[in-house]
């Protein structure tokens, strides 16, 4: 992971700095931002799986978790050691190598998008020039894992639930893309730290107010958070897990810790994909549109901040971040699985031809005001 | 276009529905930290009552999982009476229901013809090890005290056998006696007179017929068969038989009583013979010297003797019928109130001849 960062880092010119950039060394910066990272990594996904739990369990008049630790807040990490202890099975017509390193394959890509989220002013490990594009690609490849499951499973319920996924990634890529291609259009930037500034400057043309992207852009902050939900085959589109038809989808054939492995990625990508809506359409840190932090001087009060600005900045991304892992909940409760066709034409036929427009709207508007 | 048409309503109804519900309380019983609200007549575990199990293998044939073990051998019962024919008995040796393979269908519970089998609501009974859940004869035994007892009979409803069996019988008994009891006051009175056909001056004939309704129970009985582990069911209907006859006894003892002590106590005691037969003249005869000491001419309807027991009253019978009695009890009543109505037809003929 860290050589990796440091070949995109050589390639792509780092923007802002980041307050984990401490002293002139380089060992110690990276062995900070190495840990900012994982500890965001395990944490956040089993807060945001505990806000799962819980939320759904209360719509389905259950009560969720309660037994582990104070409110059942340790649930997931219970699971997690139960996990650990399981036999790890693996089928013996199954590719034992694609097999076993399958949920790597998928986990990696799902931590890496961590690297560059910012989480703050200056909360961040790095702020790459195309953040935005390094994000959406690595939130791609974690369908590979998903589809070499799959096929190596030797199941015919993993192996139909791979190309599903595979399918559902192709299909939702292009309308996830084309929209964050017009909030990097309408910032004039692919860095996140630079869309987030830009949106705490976007003033509606001819007045004082100032605008967060979903705005103005309403309906691209729809397909991309639709399209989001589809990447990471969350209720409704979650065919490819399926458990009605397919069992439980590439995950059927997989215990133990490579099960665990799986879940983690699904959380991690829910936390991801919510950080980058955040980051993309509703202001990152900013707490509302022209508000400025407390103890924040420079870029529209977002940017060389007191620790309280630092603090209170994290604390209002990660509330928004929580938010829309609510809403991803509350879709997951209310709405029943699509078919998959239905899914098909409503990224085909409805979804891309919106975010098309939805792009040239917004680069008409660039160019004209 | 109408409201509703709009696509999109129905998600946004959905999503309103589970909103709705996440501010609810939710409808979670906390197990193990409070007793759950189970339905009374939960399947919990079947326990086994074994007083009552014949082996006659109904139950363990008619388990779709075949998980009931019996296992049983016979006895010779010797003869009940001198010179009768011995007789052979199926001794319960083992009876055991594996728990691991049991569906909880309740077959055997409703095929069981000897009401030996019961569904108890107890459900905490897991076990680490699988053969933990093979309950043999003491432990099915044991649930049994858990069982609880049937619903209340509706209002109306027809009593159960043994309850109305208790009550006929009563009722037979004592209409016995007192047919006995009336012969052989007039075999002591009207030797001559062939049947009574004598008048008896303002006459006001006192009943000797005991009454008792059989609505209550007899709480001291019930209470100590409640605490001897018996069903509800059948402690009731045990204290109801219980009230019956104790009522029975304390009305005859005040007949007794009034009679002064000697009259047709005997004689109520003996389930009486024919009528015709004559019954001992001096008991009757001191019974009746106490009364007449204040009406010497009165005669009681129980002195007149009727002809033909076997017959019943039809008015009374159907009365009974359309309100709902079972037949033997309208037909034992019936009996009665013919019984009753014919010795009135002799009192009133005697007075007024
Ligand atoms: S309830 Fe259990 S023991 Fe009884 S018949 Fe059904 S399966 Fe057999
Ligand atoms: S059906 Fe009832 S009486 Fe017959 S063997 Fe089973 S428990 Fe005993």
């Amino acid at each position: 992971m860290m050589e990796s960062a440091s070949v995109t880092a050589e390639v792509i010119v780092a923007q802002a700095v980041s307050i984990f950039d401490v002293g002139d060394g380089f060992v110690l910066p990276v062995l900070i931002k190495l840990v900012f990272v994982l500890a965001l990594f395990f944490v956040l996904p089993l807060v945001g799986g505990y806000l799962e739990h819980k939320a759904m369990g209360r719509m389905q008049a259950r009560r969720g978790p309660v037994e582990a630790g104070p409110f059942g807040s340790l649930q997931l990490v219970a699971d997690g050691i139960k996990f650990i202890q399981k036999e790890d099975l693996i089928p013996r017509a199954a590719d034992k190598w694609v097999f076993a390193i399958a949920p790597g394959v998928a986990l990696v890509p799902a931590m890496l998008i961590f690297l560059v989220l910012p989480f703050g002013p200056g909360v961040f490990a790095l702020d790459l020039e195309l953040g935005l594009f390094y994000a959406l690609a690595a939130s791609s490849v974690s369908v590979l894992g998903v589809l070499m499951g799959g096929w190596a499973s030797a199941n015919k319920f993993s192996l139909i639930a791979g190309l599903r996924a595979g399918a559902q990634l192709i299909a939702y890529e292009l309308p996830l893309i084309l929209a964050a291609i017009a909030v990097a259009v309408q910032a004039g930037t692919l860095s996140l730290v630079g869309i987030v500034e830009a949106q705490a400057n976007f003033l509606i043309p001819g007045t004082e107010i100032n605008l967060w992207f979903v705005f103005p852009q309403i309906l691209g902050f729809g397909i991309f958070f639709v399209a989001a939900l589809a990447e990471l085959s969350r209720p409704p589109f979650d065919m490819p897990i399926g458990d009605s038809e397919l069992v439980f989808g590439y995950m059927t054939e997989y215990t133990g810790i490579k099960y665990a492995m799986y879940m983690l990625t699904e959380y991690a990508g829910m936390i991801s994909m919510s950080a980058l809506t955040v980051v993309l359409y509703l202001g990152g840190w900013q707490l509302l549109p022209g508000v400025p932090l407390p103890g924040c001087e420079a870029g529209g009060g977002l940017f060389d901040c007191s620790p309280v600005g630092v603090i209170s900045g994290v604390l209002i991304t990660i509330g928004k971040i929580m938010a829309l892992v609510f809403v991803m909940v509350w879709f997951r409760v209310a709405f029943p699985r699509l078919r998959e066709d239905q899914l098909q034409r409503i990224s085909w036929l409805v979804l891309i031809p919106l975010s098309l427009l939805n792009l040239a709207v917004i680069t008409v508007a660039k160019v004209v005001f | 276009m109408a409201a509703t048409s709009l696509p999109g309503t129905g998600l946004l109804k959905g999503l309103g529905v589970t909103i709705k519900h996440l501010f609810r309380e939710p409808s979670t019983q906390m197990y193990p930290h409070e007793r759950p609200d189970l339905a009374p007549r939960t399947r919990g575990v079947i326990a086994l009552m074994d007083e009552n199990c014949t082996v006659c293998m109904l139950c363990s044939r008619e388990c779709p999982d075949w998980c009931i073990y019996i296992e049983s051998h016979k006895e010779t019962v010797p003869p009940a009476k001198e010179g009768g024919r011995a007789r052979t008995r199926n001794v319960l040796d083992r009876f055991a229901i594996d728990f691991s393979l049991c569906m909880y269908c309740g077959i055997c519970v409703e095929v069981c013809p000897f009401d030996a089998l019961w569904w108890s609501p107890e459900f905490e009974y897991a076990e680490y090890s699988i053969d933990g859940l093979l309950h043999e004869m003491g432990r099915l035994r044991e649930w049994m005290d858990t069982v609880p007892p049937p619903p209340q009979l509706d209002e109306g409803a027809e009593l159960p056998a043994e309850v109305a069996d208790a009550i006929g019988k009563v009722e037979q008994e004592r209409e016995l006696a007192a047919a006995k009891e009336a012969e052989a006051q007039q075999a002591a009175e009207a030797p001559a007179e062939g049947g009574g056909e004598k008048a008896a001056a303002g006459a006001a004939p006192k009943q000797a017929e005991i009454h008792v309704e059989a609505g209550q129970i007899d709480q001291e009985t019930y209470d100590a068969l409640i605490a001897e582990g018996k069903s509800e069911r059948m402690a009731r209907a045990k204290a109801k038989a219980a009230w019956v006859k104790k009522e029975k006894a304390r009305l005859r003892a005040e007949q007794e009583a009034e009679r002064g002590g000697a009259g047709g106590g005997d004689a109520a005691e003996q389930p009486a013979a024919a009528a015709g037969d004559a019954g001992d003249g001096d008991a009757a005869d001191t019974g009746e010297a106490a009364d007449a000491g204040a009406a010497p001419a009165k005669r009681r309807l129980s002195d007149v003797e009727v002809e033909g027991d076997g017959e019943i009253d039809q008015e009374t019978y159907d009365a009974l019928i359309a309100e709902g009695k079972s037949e033997r009890i309208a037909r034992s009543k019936a009996k009665a109130a013919w019984v009753k109505k014919k010795k009135q037809e002799q009192l009133d003929q005697e007075e007024g001849g």
